[in-house]
């Protein structure tokens, strides 16, 4: 296993090349590693060179929803209104810490990327829309925009190019539905993050009613690398309907958590045992979140599942924003189900019934499972709760809970029925 | 069964009875005139106003700067920041009221955000959280001047357990940990140099790889 491990994972290394490489924050020092070369070739280009070269490319989002990216950008409409491109930095998924590493060690790349898409995408006014909890990262991608701008990679004419694009950095306060791409533009726009009715989509009516292009910090930090590559080389990394590298963010019980970067459709196994430690000795996974907290569990017989968009969602699951979340078998399912149904009923923004009802009447049965008060029914109930929340909402908030919660109950229901019949005996004092 | 939580009055609604006097007008957007704004905050919150197309983007921000600047947002608060943005302090405590960073009841000057999200709890955080809690109790002062609270998923499940004191991610952290991150939070001292996020590097041991896996581009391959 080892030596596939650093076959396939070591030899890809695009977006962590350099990393901690000591002053890579600095403009100086990553134009001394070849930074913004890719831009100053892409605006000599034109845009729809840029948009086709992103189109080859076949990178999909990297937030979550896995959305091809070029074509994405390619949904702007034509013409020279006011448009918008809005960095989604939100990182709030539980499990999920990728974004932060980018910005923290390599602000500029990601400001890079931010030039060359807006530029395909005709956008003349950026945002970097950052949690509030990454006072660090904020401060530090502060600090790289007013460099870029007195290089003049960012303002008026950047560049000679004809393309003018201001970037803003704004700081968020505390809201995982702010990481949803409407509640996001509602929260930028001065209000509280409360998701909107689609359509229409931000692609026509985003930021202040205009043309808005939303990316994760991730995706765009992606975008010099293609461009430097060429899209058709880039996409030939990866798998067909999965290209280029990834990073993953794994945590919970595994010996060495943390960022690593590896080459979509790798076995899950090489992440988690091979890059991660895996568990500690002797003991074995019992489930693990191949997206973050959001998406279906998955246990140790789908170890060798590739890490990629579609064959997860082949395997029931998906890749969502890249976060292994690993639990061992010292853990009862119950606190797993419990800690993810508290965290989606304290961030449902409370707009759509189903959400906030549901989020807050699951927390109440796994409560009631744990103090000896519930029957093996109650299972089907929460189940079907689960199934009535998914698709009738406005985001998919309430879905993020419903499908972990549905498949914990799914696959470990023996586990839960124990549970129930333990709890029940001690609280009867049998 | 556990008893259900009471608030004023046996509700179980907390703070459903704070607009009490049904009889007074809600309040309008104050009179330049008659609110005094320490000037420094008005220059931080004008200064945002100016980013954006739209001026009402800058609440964020400006509420946090009127935060850094009151200990909370308080009703003084926000009329000060409804004043300069010309907005009511109603719609800013509706904003407010959203977002877990911003505080509409008095808080202590320090602030421990404990990541009690599932990464982190896997490895200990509500054992952690607890003993943090503790601690701040019995410590003399601590209590008033640190405000301990478990948050959402920081964002750092790679220092699990981990907290967030005064905006520093520090971790991972171990019970034993407690009494100086508690002495250097009161101090305003930096929290636990060596266990600050902003030090640690990255994970993957084949990053800072010096090759570039193309031959697509000239100037890359350094060293």
């Amino acid at each position: 296993m080892a030596a596939s491990a650093s076959g396939v994972a070591g030899e890809r290394i695009l977006l962590l090349r350099d990393i901690d490489e000591p002053g890579l924050r600095t403009r100086e020092v990553y134009e001394a590693r070849g930074g913004y070369e890719a831009m100053r070739r892409a605006l000599a280009r034109a845009p729809e060179d840029v948009l086709a070269e992103l189109e080859a490319s076949g990178l999909r989002g990297r937030g979550g929803a896995g959305f091809a990216m070029g074509k994405k950008v390619s949904f702007l409409p034509k013409g020279s209104m006011d448009k918008y491109l809005v960095c989604n930095a939100d990182e709030s998924e539980p499990g999920t810490f990728k974004d932060r590493e980018l910005m923290q060690k390599s602000p500029h790349m990601l400001i890079e990327g931010i030039v060359i898409a807006s530029f395909a995408a005709g956008a003349n006014r950026s945002f970097i829309y950052i949690r509030g909890e990454y006072e660090l990262q904020a401060d530090i991608l502060d600090e790289a925009v007013a460099e870029a701008r007195a290089a003049g990679y960012l303002g008026d004419d950047i560049l000679g190019s004809g393309h003018s694009l201001s970037l803003v950095v704004h700081r968020g306060a505390g809201a995982y539905i702010c990481g949803e791409e409407t509640g996001l533009l509602d929260s930028l726009e001065g209000k509280r993050g409360n998701p909107r009715l689609k359509p229409p989509f931000p692609a026509n009516q985003g930021l202040y009613k205009g043309p808005t292009l939303i990316n994760n910090v991730e995706t765009l930090s992606t975008v010099p690398t293609i461009m430097a590559m060429g899209g058709a080389e880039y996409a030939k990394i990866g798998v067909e309907t999965s290209t280029g590298t990834k990073l993953v963010s794994v945590s919970g019980h595994v010996s060495r958590p943390g960022n690593y970067e590896i080459e979509l459709g790798i076995p899950s196994r090489e992440i988690i045992y091979g890059l991660a430690g895996g568990p500690p000795e002797g003991r074995a996974i019992k489930c693990w979140f191949p997206g973050g907290s959001s998406s279906p569990v998955l246990t140790a017989d789908d170890l060798d599942v590739p890490y990629d968009f579609d064959s997860l969602g082949k395997a029931g699951s998906m890749l969502g924003s890249g976060a292994i979340i690993v639990v061992d078998e010292s853990t009862p399912i119950l606190d797993v189900a419990m800690k993810v149904a508290k965290f989606y009923r304290h961030e449902s923004c409370g707009k759509c019934t189903p959400c906030r009802e549901g989020t807050n009447w699951t927390v109440k049965m796994l409560e009631r499972i744990d103090c000896g008060e519930a029957t093996p029914m109650d299972l089907d109930i929460m189940a079907s709760v689960q199934e009535h929340i998914t698709g009738n909402c406005l985001c998919v908030l309430g879905d993020a809970m419903a499908m972990p919660i549905g498949s914990m109950i799914a696959k470990f229901r023996g586990e839960f029925e124990e549970h129930i019949e333990r709890a029940r005996a001690s609280r009867d004092g049998i | 069964m556990s008893a259900v939580r009471r608030f004023e009055h046996g509700s179980r609604v907390p703070g459903w009875d704070r607009a009490v006097d049904l009889e007074k007008d809600p309040a309008e957007i104050p009179d330049p005139a008659s609110v005094e704004v320490p000037a420094d905050l008005r220059a931080e919150i004008e200064a945002h106003m100016a980013l954006y197309p739209d001026s009402r983007s800058a609440t964020l921000p400006a509420l946090a700067a009127a935060q850094r600047v009151h200990g909370w947002c308080s009703p003084e608060a926000l009329e000060q920041v409804a004043c300069v943005m010309g907005v009511t302090p109603a719609y800013l405590e509706s904003v407010a009221s959203f977002y877990d960073m911003l505080e509409t009841v008095p808080v202590a000057a320090h602030s421990v955000y404990v990541c009690t999200n599932i990464s982190c709890s896997l490895c200990g955080a509500d054992e952690l959280y607890a003993a943090i809690r503790a601690a701040a109790a019995e410590l003399p002062g601590a209590e008033a001047q640190v405000n301990v609270r478990s948050f959402e998923c920081l964002g750092a499940c790679d220092i699990a357990p981990m907290a967030s004191v005064d905006g520093v991610y520090v971790g991972p952290l171990t019970i034993a940990d407690v009494p100086q991150l508690l002495r250097d939070t009161i101090a305003g001292e930096p929290v636990l140099p060596e266990k600050q996020l902003a030090r640690r590097p990255v994970a993957d041991p084949h990053a800072n790889s010096r090759e570039f896996p193309t031959a697509a581009g000239p100037e890359q391959g350094a060293s």
